[in-house]
């Protein structure tokens, strides 16, 4: 176990290192961000001061280096835009972003899962088959789409929700999250809908294939066999051995809906990350770039750890590599 | 004494695209306690589908249309479903063929088979778990207190498939139906399983249906077999009456198909073609097409010719060997 932990330790600070260049290689080939910066009436003396302040009249193995100079020290280096360091303005919006991950990827878990389970029990029924279409149009209707569709419905024509941005903020055991206020609940309720369909779309035909599979196995016959009713076969049995794929596209989904949630965010307001990564892309901002880039696969790499120690947990025959 | 296992005119159809098929055709047995019933046939001749039919365990196409299925006295199907399932595993069990499949790979033995225990007889788990180590020692596991805490795929296939049987056995049932239990394993293996089965079924009186396409398998295990050929059994009688002096052609040809018994470098003799389909059987006799004995008389229904309790279903049926 111990083995596991610092083999992936290493894993992840390479892949962090190749990450932290090909962004900075990429982010350098879109433009040079003075000229969005800069007054274009501004003169030659004025802009040849910009780039020298920035370092950018250094070639870029060297810029590289001192950036990677500074992140030792512990500065990611400052926004052009905001000109505030980009680790606080990160870790600003990071919050907000969070809750509605967080809220999102729970309603597509509660509701997608035993959804699949019961449309993969029942494959027949009339029920199995309107949940599988709703899922179908959980995957195909554009996100935007149906997100302007629930501020039609909710905001504009019945007018009990609020159309975007971010309620107020309370505080639950010491942490400030807008999930502490009914009013805050308000907020993120229709984007945090709008973000779980896809979620829960995948969820429920997971969860069906793997149980129509299950049920056809020899030891779901075995144990109806053994006169277990079907509801304990379905939980005591079945369930744990489709979960393991459940649990990879799980993590796979958080981590990509924490770093990629722009369009939600963007069609709701909501003052996230999403909408950060966006806005700094839009005005090259290239430090906000980087360090979220460099944030993302850090996430990542944390997701998946978690994900392949839960599944040592579920089925015994997966040994952690490491531990011989 | 009334037989552990009474079946009548058992008939299970399936509905496909070209039709309905029946796969199991009124077919009737009965095994006594302690006695050892041998269900032989190819691939395809329905004896698995009669197996699960027992148990009332047929999933949709399929369904158990006619016949009864005495477990000591009580019908299963008159039964309520509930009730049916409070029967399984309880009164009658059944051990299948793939050792490897058969078991939860994700949980361990010892919970398994307790919450194999706990369904029939509300107790504490420990109870549980003392009645599943004593059953895995009656099946002769070493050290059942270790393999309680083991997971499936720590144990070799003939661990696995004792484990099976040590779980069908739990509740001490009347009937055990097993579905090619040692077709999986290899041969030594399975000599040990057949010898554990057989003294299981003197000590614990329990019934058993051992359902195989091997006939030296039951010719040294079975104390009665019956023959199936597309889902009708052809023949039935003791396994020495059928073994030592088969009327059936059907089971004089597969006999005749045992390796072993023909001098070395010659051809086997074998069946000429292969199994009909179910949806396309020849009228009469479904067997007259492969048989060599086969008249214009096959095209009608064949009679069931006796031979004290002896019995084969056939127009011509062989007289002496």
């Amino acid at each position: 176990m111990l083995g596991f932990v610092i083999s992936r330790l290493l894993q992840a600070i390479v892949v962090v290192f190749a990450m932290s260049i090909i962004v900075f290689v990429g982010v350098y080939a879109i433009g040079n961000p003075i000229d969005v910066m800069i007054d274009p009436g501004a003169t030659a003396e004025i802009r040849e001061n910009l780039i020298r302040q920035y370092g950018l009249d250094q070639p870029l193995w060297r810029q590289y280096v001192t950036f990677l100079a500074n992140v030792a020290q512990g500065d990611l280096g400052r926004s052009m835009v905001y000109n505030t360091s980009v680790t606080g303005l990160v870790f600003s919006r990071l919050p907000a972003t969070l809750e509605l991950v967080l809220v999102a990827i729970t309603i597509a878990t509660v509701i997608g899962i035993p959804a699949g389970i019961y449309a993969g029990y029942r494959p027949n029924s009339v029920a199995a088959k309107a949940i599988m279409a709703l899922s179908i149009l959980g995957f195909s209707v554009p996100t935007f789409w149906i997100g302007m569709l629930l501020i039609m419905a909710f905001a504009v024509e019945l007018g009990w929700l609020p159309s975007g941005g971010r309620g107020d903020e309370g505080t639950i055991l010491g942490i400030s999250t807008s999930l502490a206020t009914a009013n805050g609940w308000s907020h993120v309720i229709l984007p945090a809908i709008n973000l779980s369909l896809f979620k829960m779309g995948l969820m429920i035909r997971l969860a069906r294939a793997g149980m129509v599979e299950a049920m056809q196995t020899d030891y779901v016959k075995f144990a109806r066999a053994q006169g277990l009713p079907d509801r304990q076969i379905v939980f005591s049995h079945v369930l744990r051995n489709i979960s393991i794929p459940i649990v990879t596209v799980f993590g796979l989904e958080l981590g990509s809906t924490l770093a990629f949630a722009v369009v939600t965010e963007s069609v709701f307001n909501w003052p996230g990350v999403g909408k950060l990564i966006i806005d700094s892309i839009l005005q090259l901002d290239r430090p906000v770039m980087v360090t979220y880039l460099i944030l993302v696969v850090i996430l990542f790499v944390i997701i998946n750890f978690t994900v392949d120690i839960v599944y040592a947990r579920l089925d015994p025959r997966v040994r952690l590599g490491g531990s011989k | 004494m009334s037989a552990a296992l009474d079946i009548q005119g058992l008939t299970t159809r399936f509905d496909t695209r070209g039709g309905t098929v029946t796969a199991v055709d009124d077919v009737s047995f009965s095994v006594d306690r302690g006695r050892i019933m041998g269900l032989v046939g190819e691939s395809g001749s329905g004896k698995s589908v009669t197996g699960f039919s027992i148990l009332g365990l047929i999933d949709e196409p399929g369904r158990v249309t006619d016949g009864r299925v005495i477990v000591e006295e009580t019908d299963l199907r008159s039964l309520s479903p509930d009730h049916l399932r409070s029967m399984r595993g309880r009164k009658v069990s059944m051990v299948f063929q793939d050792p490897m499949m058969t078991l939860n790979p994700v949980l361990r033995i010892g919970d398994q088979m307790a919450m194999a225990v706990r369904v029939h007889e509300p107790m504490s788990k420990a109870k549980a778990l003392e009645r599943a180590r004593d059953a895995l020692g009656t099946v002769g596991i070493p050290s059942p207190e270790e393999r309680l805490a083991a997971y499936p795929h720590q144990l070799s296939g003939g661990m696995r498939q004792r484990v099976a049987i040590a779980t069908a056995l739990l509740h001490r049932p009347a009937v055990i139906i097993a579905d090619e239990p040692t077709t999986a394993l290899d041969v030594s293996i399975q000599g040990q399983i057949l010898a554990e089965v057989r003294r299981l079924a003197d000590e614990t009186h329990t019934a058993i249906v051992w359902i195989t396409h091997d006939l030296a398998v039951v010719s040294s295990l079975a104390d009665d077999i019956c023959v199936m050929y597309a889902g009708k059994i052809v023949e039935r009688g003791t396994a020495e009456e059928v073994i030592g002096q088969p009327r059936h052609p059907y089971t004089r040809g597969l006999l005749d198909s045992v390796p072993g018994q023909h001098a070395p470098g010659t051809h086997l003799p074998q069946i000429p073609g292969s199994t009909p389909q179910l949806s396309h059987l020849p009228s009469g006799c479904p067997f007259r097409n492969r048989c060599p004995r086969a008249t214009q008389l096959c095209a009608s229904a064949p009679p069931l010719a006796r031979f004290g309790d002896h019995t084969a279903l056939c127009h011509h049926p062989l007289e002496t060997t």
